[in-house]
């Protein structure tokens, strides 16, 4: 096959382009210049986008013997992400940003244009494994490293794109990588993994909202309607927060008080006691399968999972093909409207939606 | 095998380099060195310094070797910045051709940024010259606060060769400088007729080796040196001489300036087929001031409905070696600053590729990029197409 392989200067897709090489395909590397100014997102060696990465990736493509080009996914990236996630935060929801490039760059833009140009499809080093089933249907299964497995942040992918795609690590630990990178000589062997958000450098994702949304003192009320303090600017709070409150007005009995929910509309905090925070449905939209749908209407046994190395919750779930409604087994505390909610049939991946309300 | 068709980015060692280097190499002696191996040296190198400057109409003293040149175009400018200021602070306005190479616009961009300059840009006309009446209007108004004017001889992307006699003509005294990198051995170049006070040449984009370059700077110039050490050359630059390369070099100017007439011909009317055929293959490519006398070999086409990225990967895939503007230090393709003066959109300078021809381009080379030109272009609006942008 011809396949294009994603480097982002880091040592998983060095490795990834380099077993997709051996595994007999034709492979040219590209790094996606995110930002059209690279310094701009993030400095330092930890994220993606910047000069120091795309040159990486240059070498890595050198070293592993395949072309190199860089593709300027800018407006995209902040059409797609950024702008997306600043719209999700000022609405009152907590985003996951890597999702979204997921479905809207990696495996989107990149899918479309690599095969408008030819190419069968995108390599990346992403922790997560493709197994075909005996109708020859694609199915993505967690990655065999439990540290590494970033199944839930693919769980966007529907079965066209995941057609175009090739997750050559998922059988394989983060360990045994670094190891075969530096047995090939990549000089990335050693570069730490990336964290946080790769355009918010700073990690100081607050302090970035606010810059872009204002900050707009507003009351902390309680479930009553009485208001418990000020905070400054409602999205930079997050369901279940304890911490940073700065509450005026303490409980009766000296309780700690949880955020509970964010009304952007009013610009109002509500908090309340972590077993108002205990929830155990979750409903979700923008429903993705990453296979065959499930049977609608009848209740299937499964796992839930709301965050990119959260717990597998067990649940039973129902779906219709736009939506998920998912009844957990032990209650849950805090969850916030806008994560990824990712449904797991045992190790495979179901599919996934887009937390919309709770009780 | 590919084919090379990015000669104005740097073009094969010319064989007769080739042997004279190889044996430079295999000297050995340091140029300032008085003993009997370093005056060998030292008489190569003024041997090829007065050849050059036959060949280029200046004087032997008022060439300055370099190590490229970007640090000629850099020691001319900031050059002269400083040695004018010093004299008078209040001469601190630079005025540019808006298509200079990034090797004069970076060191003015720097001087604005660190030592009070202005900038001033010569807007460019439609046929890819300067616009000499708006350059008239901006000397007029500024006369006394110019601290030089730089017009580079022929523009590195387009081809397109400047009037620099009327810009001399007009400036009437202050400070010249053109850089002629692209110019100098492949159309005829002459600094003294030229009457510019100081003129940029290299040896890489003649046959030469990379590396080595040279400044032309009229007699009694002082500049500031931006390297200090030994002072080796005029004072002005610092640095062991590069023997080897400076003789080859010569060669390098020899051979151009020999084959200069027959080379120009021959790939004139390589680059015109190469024309034909994409207007056939491509109907609605658009070349960018190809009319306009000036460099043999440059071809700079707008395919429209294409992006850069795309086109480079696909030429690249072909076996073909073109060129795409600049990228930025990350490797991100930028829209070409010169297609943009030119007056083309953003979208136009993104869809635009630059095919430069050289002294071993061949007739059966240009037929199978025609050949392939139209699949090329295909493809790439197909990926631009589904880019929705």
């Amino acid at each position: 096959m011809k396949v294009i392989a994603a480097m982002s200067g880091g040592v998983d897709s060095a490795v990834a382009a380099a077993r997709a090489v051996e595994a007999g395909h034709d492979v040219i590397g590209v790094h996606l210049a995110l930002s059209s100014n690279p310094q701009k997102y993030r400095s330092g060696a930890r994220g993606c986008c910047t000069i120091e990465d795309s040159h990486d990736a240059r070498r890595a493509a050198d070293v592993i013997g395949i072309p190199f080009y860089i593709w300027d996914m800018a407006e995209e990236f902040h059409d797609g992400v950024v702008e997306n996630f600043i719209a999700e935060y000022a609405e009152g929801r907590t985003p996951n940003p890597c999702l979204r490039c997921n479905e809207k760059i990696k495996f989107q833009a990149v899918l479309d244009r690599a095969s408008a140009l030819g190419y069968d499809a995108v390599v990346t080093g992403h922790y997560a494994q493709m197994k075909i089933d005996e109708q020859g249907r694609r199915l993505m299964y967690r990655a065999v490293d439990p540290l590494k497995d970033q199944s839930y942040v693919l769980a966007v992918l529907n079965e066209k794109q995941l057609a175009g795609a090739m997750f050559p690590l998922g059988d394989s630990h983060k360990v045994d990588i670094r190891k075969e990178a530096k047995a090939r000589g990549l000089y990335v062997a050693n570069k730490p993994d990336s964290h946080d958000i790769c355009f918010i450098p700073s990690g100081n994702n607050a302090g970035w909202l606010r810059d872009r949304l204002g900050s707009e003192n507003g009351p902390i009320v309680d479930q009553a309607g009485n208001v418990v303090g000020e905070h400054q600017g409602a999205y930079t709070y997050t369901i279940g927060q304890r911490r940073g409150l700065g509450l005026s007005v303490p409980t009766v009995d000296g309780s700690p008080r949880y955020v509970l929910k964010i009304e952007p509309m009013t610009n109002t905090v509500v908090v309340g006691a972590k077993e108002d925070l205990a929830i155990t449905t979750i409903v979700g939209e923008k429903a993705i399968w990453c296979g065959p749908m499930p049977t609608p209407e009848i209740a299937h046994r499964g796992f839930a999972q709301i965050r990119a190395h959260g717990a597998p919750l067990r649940c039973s779930y129902t779906v219709t093909p736009e939506t998920i409604r998912v009844i957990l087994d032990e209650p849950l505390l805090g969850l916030a409207r806008g994560q990824g909610l990712v449904i797991y049939d045992g190790e495979r991946v179901v599919g996934s939606a887009t937390v919309s309300q709770t009780e | 095998m590919a084919i090379y068709l990015d000669h104005a980015a740097t073009t094969p060692l010319h064989p007769r380099v080739q042997e004279i280097l190889s044996a430079e190499f295999s000297r050995t002696g340091n140029a300032s060195s008085l003993h009997t191996f370093g005056r060998e040296q030292r008489k190569r190198v003024e041997e090829a310094r007065e050849s050059i400057a036959a060949l280029a109409g200046a004087s032997p003293t008022e060439i300055v070797f370099t190590g490229s040149g970007t640090e000629a175009n850099n020691l001319a400018i900031k050059g002269f910045y400083w040695s004018q200021v010093k004299a008078d602070p209040g001469r601190n306005l630079i005025v540019i051709a808006a298509f200079e190479h990034h090797a004069i616009i970076e060191p003015v961009e720097w001087l604005v940024e660190h030592e009070g300059a202005e900038l001033a840009y010569i807007p460019i006309t439609a046929d890819g010259v300067i616009d000499l009446a708006a350059l008239r209007g901006i000397v007029e108004n500024n006369r006394d606060r110019i601290a030089l004017i730089a017009v580079m001889h022929a523009n590195n992307e387009l081809g397109t060769v400047q009037p620099i006699r009327d810009v001399v003509e007009i400036a009437a005294g202050i400070p010249v400088h053109t850089d002629a990198v692209q110019s100098f051995g492949k159309i005829p170049f002459n600094y003294s007729e030229l009457g510019v006070h100081s003129a940029t040449i290299s040896a890489h984009k003649i046959g030469g080796p990379l590396g080595v370059a040279a400044l032309i700077l009229e007699h009694g110039i002082d500049l500031t040196p931006l390297l200090h050490g030994g002072g080796q050359e005029r004072d002005l630059r610092s640095g062991t001489i590069n023997a080897p390369a400076i003789v080859a070099f010569a060669t390098a100017a020899q051979v151009s300036c020999a084959e200069q007439s027959e080379n120009f011909q021959r790939i004139r009317e390589l680059r015109d087929s190469l024309k034909t055929q994409i207007s056939s293959a491509v109907p609605d490519a658009r070349f960018n001031a190809a009319d306009t006398p000036g460099l043999p070999g440059i071809l700079n086409v707008t395919f429209p409905g294409t992006e850069t990225d795309s086109l480079l990967l696909l030429l690249d895939n072909a076996g073909i070696a073109a060129s795409t503007g600049s990228a930025c230090s990350a490797g991100v393709q930028q829209a070409s600053h010169v297609l943009i003066a030119l007056g083309l959109s953003e979208d136009e300078a993104r869809s635009s590729i630059r095919f430069s021809l050289g002294r071993t381009t061949t007739q059966a080379e240009i037929d199978e990029v025609g050949s392939k030109i139209a699949g090329v272009v295909a493809s790439a609006r197909a990926a631009y197409s589904v880019m929705g942008r």
